[in-house]
């Protein structure tokens, strides 16, 4: 439990995807200009994060790994099939973004309304694979580990990105430097930001 | 299609296309493409160098396949056939680099997957190659993937000389003989925050040189 | 954009697939090899490290052949188990393993200077992922003859720093037992005192990197207690 807390608390802020990583900028940047978007976002991107993990982790384990596939019989001891992680995590990734965006459709139109046009970009966000290859790099030791790293990473995006467009709703006040307007002050900030977030460097539970 | 005039393999429209990219539509500063996966390897500049010619690679190839099968690719399922190509180029590469490049993997680790969803490859499928023939494509991806190696490549050059005193693991800094006059490497910029503001000093330098980028907001 | 049937779309994918498939696994079978000798030499070239001898990857196999003769697998109570290859035990599995059932590997080695040294591996976690590294001992099997270490992602300049040679060289002759007791080489941060034999400096900036290293000695060379002890010369 302590273990699950230590990897759900590091995930979110020492291994913050934007700060440490960089990964989902592109979306980041892009849909950060109002909080309540980017918002909606940032919760796709948990819900996403919350399915394609955990599955992922399945594939990994019972498909990829060299040796994975044993129980299919011992003949298949020595397959390795990982030169096909890449391929089948991004389809998985793609897979499962469709199904979610056709089941909330289905079943929450409300819910589709608000959320549902970032869906498709979500696909393509690489903080989705970035956190099933770091998943798999790190070898969690079980599904729930595996989960609440997912869960965490997408909380640590989602706090970074709502953090961003709060800063840039106030900074339309501000004096930039025309040529600093829009995206290189966006780029400092989230600087700064991730040195603020260093301060958590190294917090064990 | 076909009712074109044939044209040089070098025309001035093609030659554009490949040096658009470097400056004034540069995927990174201008088209905020790619952002992604890039910043990360920055800290020294032989895995970002390595880093820009797999992008380079990935995109040039992948946007000449897909404009080659454009009218082949049904409509409905073109996200998955770019994905399927973007993958299993990116899997060519993490194989080779692994073999061949074994030190220089290692360091890249989990970003040379990250390419597959690097927003500029998609983003130039998209915006060039379903449109185009496929020599054009070719250059475009060229170009692109340049204009991102050159990003990569000065953020790198920037933070390993002032972070580790080095020039691609030369130690200039000790050769010049600054540390005995008191020079001290800036730990700050081998951190990834720097990277950021790094990449946000060159928007402001290119923003400033030419005016017409400026947003308007 | 024409019209495609549903037929042509599933003729489309089940050919794309197919060629992709055929594609990849050519690849992979063909650079297989290469990848696995690479990871042999990365191997081989540390553990020549940890007895001083610095190796390239074009040289590492010859050296290896030419200063490590023997290899052999113990179990915890440090008895030998027969039919292991040491060099094939991947240490990861092992610690998942319960205590008793772990293959411990042991390497011997013979530098220049004619010391009979054996070279024993760990394996444990520093501040973002793994860190290893190989341990040589003096044929007193309390003295450090060497070290090296080498680590996933930690932060360059601070963490990373346990696989330079200022840090690793401090380990040269300090002692893992205090006569009959196990106590292993401490990081100490602030600065160990010269005069401890269990203590090294932690690196500044690397606590967190430190103490795991200090955890992986501790843990992984204290499962072979009872060999260091029996074998003293």
């Amino acid at each position: 439990m302590e273990n699950l807390l230590n990897i759900f608390v590091k995930s979110i802020f020492v291994d913050n995807m934007i700060f440490a990583f960089f990964l989902g900028m592109c979306s980041y940047l892009a849909v950060s200009k109002t909080v309540k978007t980017s918002m909606g976002l940032g919760i796709a991107v948990v819900f996403v994060l919350l399915i394609t993990v955990p599955v992922n982790y399945l594939l990994e384990k019972y498909l990829l790994k060299k040796g994975a596939l044993i129980w299919l019989g011992e003949g298949f001891a020595d397959v390795d099939l990982s030169f096909l992680t890449f391929m089948v995590f991004i389809a998985v990734i793609a897979a499962i973004v469709q199904l979610v965006e056709m089941v909330i459709e289905k079943f929450s139109p409300a819910l589709y309304n608000s959320l549902g046009i970032f869906l498709p970009l979500i696909a393509v966000n690489c903080a989705i694979l970035g956190a099933a290859l770091f998943m798999q790099e790190r070898e969690y030791a079980n599904i729930a580990e595996a989960t609440v790293f997912g869960v965490g990473s997408g909380v640590g995006w989602l706090l970074a990105i709502v953090g961003i467009a709060a800063i840039r709703e106030k900074l339309r006040y501000s004096n930039v430097p025309d040529p600093l307007k829009g995206l290189g002050i966006t780029f400092i900030l989230t600087g700064l930001m991730a040195i603020a977030f260093m301060g958590f460097l190294g917090i064990k539970l | 299609m076909n009712n074109q005039e044939r044209e040089p393999l070098f025309s001035a429209k093609n030659l554009k296309l490949l040096t658009d990219p470097l400056g004034n539509n540069n995927p990174i500063t201008v088209q905020v493409l790619g952002i992604c996966s890039a910043l990360a390897v920055t800290v020294k500049l032989k895995p970002a160098l390595v880093m820009a010619l797999s992008v380079t690679i990935v995109v040039a190839v992948s946007n000449f396949v897909i404009a080659a099968l454009r009218q082949y690719i049904p409509d409905r399922i073109r996200i998955i056939v770019q994905l399927v190509v973007i993958a299993t180029l990116v899997i060519l590469v993490d194989q080779i680099l692994k073999a061949y490049a074994f030190d220089v993997s290692k360091q890249l680790s989990v970003f040379v997957g990250l390419i597959i969803t690097n927003c500029i490859i998609m983003g130039r499928l998209e915006a060039f190659a379903m449109a185009n023939k496929p020599w054009p494509s070719f250059l475009d991806g060229l170009g692109n993937g340049a204009g991102y190696g050159i990003i990569l490549i000065i953020v790198a050059f920037v933070r390993e000389l002032l972070g580790s005193g080095s020039i691609y693991g030369y130690p200039v800094i000790e050769k010049l003989g600054a540390y005995s006059a008191g020079y001290e490497n800036n730990g700050m910029m081998i951190l990834p925050p720097m990277a950021l503001i790094v990449v946000g000093l060159i928007i402001w330098f290119q923003r400033a040189r030419n005016k017409s980028l400026i947003e308007n907001k | 954009m024409k019209q495609f049937s549903n037929r042509y779309i599933f003729g489309f994918s089940a050919v794309m697939v197919i060629a992709v498939a055929t594609l990849l696994s050519l690849a992979a079978t063909l650079l297989q090899p290469a990848q696995e000798r690479n990871l042999e030499i990365e191997k081989k070239k540390s553990m020549l490290e940890s007895i001083g001898v610095p190796a390239t990857r074009g040289n590492a196999q010859e050296l290896y052949n030419k200063y490590i003769k023997e290899s052999f697998v113990i179990d915890s109570r440090g008895e030998t188990v027969e039919g292991i290859d040491a060099f094939t035990v991947v240490l990861k599995n092992e610690q998942k393993k319960p205590a008793d059932q772990q293959y411990l590997p042991v390497f011997r080695a013979t530098p220049d200077d004619n010391e009979k040294v054996i070279i024993l591996p760990v394996e444990g976690k520093g501040l973002w992922g793994p860190v290893w590294g190989y341990v040589s001992l003096r044929s007193d099997m309390n003295t450090i003859y060497g070290v090296t270490f080498d680590h996933k992602g930690e932060t360059p300049g601070l963490g990373a720093e346990i696989n330079t040679t200022p840090f690793e060289s401090m380990f040269r002759g300090e002692k893992l037992f205090d006569s009959e007791t196990f106590i292993s080489v401490k990081v100490k941060k602030g600065g160990a005192d010269p005069a401890d034999i269990h203590g090294v400096d932690a690196i500044s900036g690397g606590t967190i990197t430190s103490k795991g290293l200090e955890k992986m000695l501790y843990d992984c060379l204290i499962k072979y207690d009872d060999y260091l002890l029996k074998n003293r010369n």
